[in-house]
């Protein structure tokens, strides 16, 4: 594993407003990023040539409205690259209120159905997404499964019992 | 989207119920004749909510759903989670139990990779195959049997190790299928390999390039057939794969028949890696000796009140890692296999959530097919070797 503490600095060179946090904990670089910059910054990290990150590992969504007393949402991105064998993860923060972020299909187009999944458990939207439908869930399913705030035997209305008997019209 | 010749576009549903979609895939397809303009996957028929179980199990009873999520290298799905709990937890398994782990998962290599085979030519057309493959899988399941019990779930491994020391006989057993599989690959490629038919419906089918196959976020057997020499047992080693000595296989042109030639030789890498591992196994423990992490021996539970105790302190209290957040992951027969949990500091996980490899995967289908024919989807599908339980979650 190559030393990433280096990337933490140049991008709070690069963009002085948009790191807002970098930490490491377990050896992993985590770098918190505002909201408003998320698509400039994966531009950046993906096209720089020390850093380099081509590949997205994983993007997700995390409620954090039972850690501590913020109402928010966090997407987090786990980005690899192949060249330089490094990782990090990036982290923004969103309010629980109003879930809206950027997209980042045109830095990588893997992040489509990773944004789609996060849009379906946590209703997280990603603006400028190409085709922001549920995924895993069926069409016409009510609420957002793995938000904090969403049962565990949760069920689903009756009235969306026809609808998937019969398939949509 | 591939300009349609003619303006009549068909639309056909394929699957759920199709054996070539290996599960519950659904695709639509819009065909101009019998080229595919646009295909369409609907996934999400399996999908039983591991992620959101997850957070209402201790970190132990976890171990038993990630059987369960790619249901055909159970043991990979184990050591990626317990990889991850461990780096949590920032403990180490002993010397010995990471070679138990190393076997046991070369073993799921070769024996996911031999389904994916039998699968795949049956699909195209070669019975035979599948034939042989089902009986090195049998053999090789007996083996899983002496170790775990189970022969398909097997919830083998443990934070901090493994469940039981390696039985008598183990050794022997794992030695005799070691020394007879080289023989047993080389007939599948005599059937398969220069075949005239096979080479007909794989070779430039399903092509996807390197840089594309970056993009699109494959890993694995489907991204080194693009000519991608990237694995994580080199990359970023765990469990002591630094100290094997196999080589990275990979293609060139990214087609089906490369991703067939990959899997192939991987499966004669995991046999060397296993032999290598047997050879040089230390002795030792096989589970660390951690009080608030690891169980007791279960035979001393009968004898000793303090080991019962022990016992009933971990299984109801949980083990409670500091908080914080971790990424793991592990090259599985599929491909990149991650973990990313969040710790809150109680004995239950806060969020887990699963990279699974063919998700990704399958998403670089549409790629590969659009502008092909409709029987070549069902190649391509084959040979992304796709495992829909851990897709659908």
């Amino acid at each position: 594993m190559a030393d990433v503490s280096a990337i933490g600095k140049k991008l709070k060179k690069k963009f002085p407003n948009a790191v807002t946090k970098v930490k490491t904990f377990r050896g992993e670089l985590t770098i918190s990023i505002d909201k408003d910059y998320i698509e400039r910054v994966a531009k950046f990290l993906c096209g720089d040539k020390a850093s380099n990150f081509d590949y997205l590992s994983d993007l997700c969504g995390v409620d954090k409205s039972r850690l501590g007393s913020s109402n928010t949402f966090e997407v987090v991105y786990h980005l690899y690259s192949l060249k330089k064998n490094h990782r990090v993860r990036l982290k923004v923060e969103i309010p629980a209120s109003n879930p809206i972020i950027d997209t980042v299909t045109n830095v990588w187009k893997t992040a489509d159905w990773h944004e789609r999944e996060a849009y379906d458990m946590f209703g997280i939207i990603f603006e400028g997404h190409p085709n922001l439908k549920r995924i895993l869930t069926p069409e016409g399913f009510e609420g957002y499964p793995l938000r904090k705030d969403y049962p565990l035997k949760g069920r689903q209305p009756d009235s969306l019992r026809e609808v998937y008997r019969k398939g949509k019209e | 989207m591939t300009e349609a010749a003619t303006q009549q576009v068909m639309s056909i549903n394929m699957g759920p119920q199709h054996p070539s979609t290996h599960g519950v895939l659904r695709l639509i397809l819009e065909l101009d004749g019998e080229t595919v303009v646009k295909a369409t996957p609907h996934i999400g028929f399996l999908h039983r909510g591991v992620e959101k179980l997850a957070e209402y199990k201790t970190y132990h009873q976890f171990i038993t759903l990630t059987d369960r999520l790619d249901y055909l290298a159970p043991l990979s799905n184990n050591l990626g989670y317990v990889l991850a709990v461990e780096k949590l937890l920032n403990i180490e398994a002993p010397k010995r139990s990471q070679y138990i782990r190393i076997i046991l998962c070369e073993l799921t290599r070769i024996s996911s990779h031999l389904l994916w085979l039998a699968t795949h030519a049956l699909d195209i057309g070669a019975m035979t195959v599948y034939f042989y493959c089902f009986r090195e899988r049998e053999t090789i399941n007996n083996i899983f049997e002496m170790a775990a019990g189970a022969r398909m779930n097997l919830s083998y491994f443990r934070i901090g190790g493994v469940a039981r020391d390696l039985p008598d006989g183990f050794v022997e057993k794992v030695r005799e299928f070691v020394n007879d599989f080289p023989a047993r690959l080389r007939d599948y490629e005599t059937l398969l390999t220069k075949n005239k038919i096979w080479l007909m419906r794989t070779k430039d089918v399903g092509v996807i390039s390197a840089e594309d196959a970056i993009n699109y976020g494959l890993s694995g057997p489907s991204i080194r057939g693009s000519g991608v020499k990237w694995d994580v047992r080199k990359s970023e080693p765990y469990s002591s794969y630094d100290e094997m000595d196999f080589i990275v296989p990979v293609g060139q042109n990214g087609d089906v028949y490369d991703r067939y030639i990959v899997r192939l030789e991987e499966m004669r890498q995991s046999n060397e890696i296993v032999r290598q591992a047997m050879d040089t196994i230390p002795k030792g423990k096989f589970i660390a000796e951690l009080p608030d992490v690891t169980l007791p021996q279960k035979e001393n539970l009968k004898k000793s009140m303090e080991a019962l105790i022990h016992h009933f302190k971990v299984v109801t209290g949980g083990i409670c890692p500091p908080v914080g957040e971790v990424y793991a992951c592990v090259e599985a027969p599929k491909g990149e296999l991650g973990f990313y949990i969040v710790s809150d500091g109680t004995k239950n996980p806060y969020r887990v959530k699963i990279r699974p490899p063919s998700f990704v995967n399958l998403e670089g289908l549409q790629k590969m097919v659009e502008g092909h024919l409709i029987a070549d989807v069902v190649a391509v599908i084959g040979s992304l070797d796709i495992v829909l339980g851990e897709i659908d979650r």
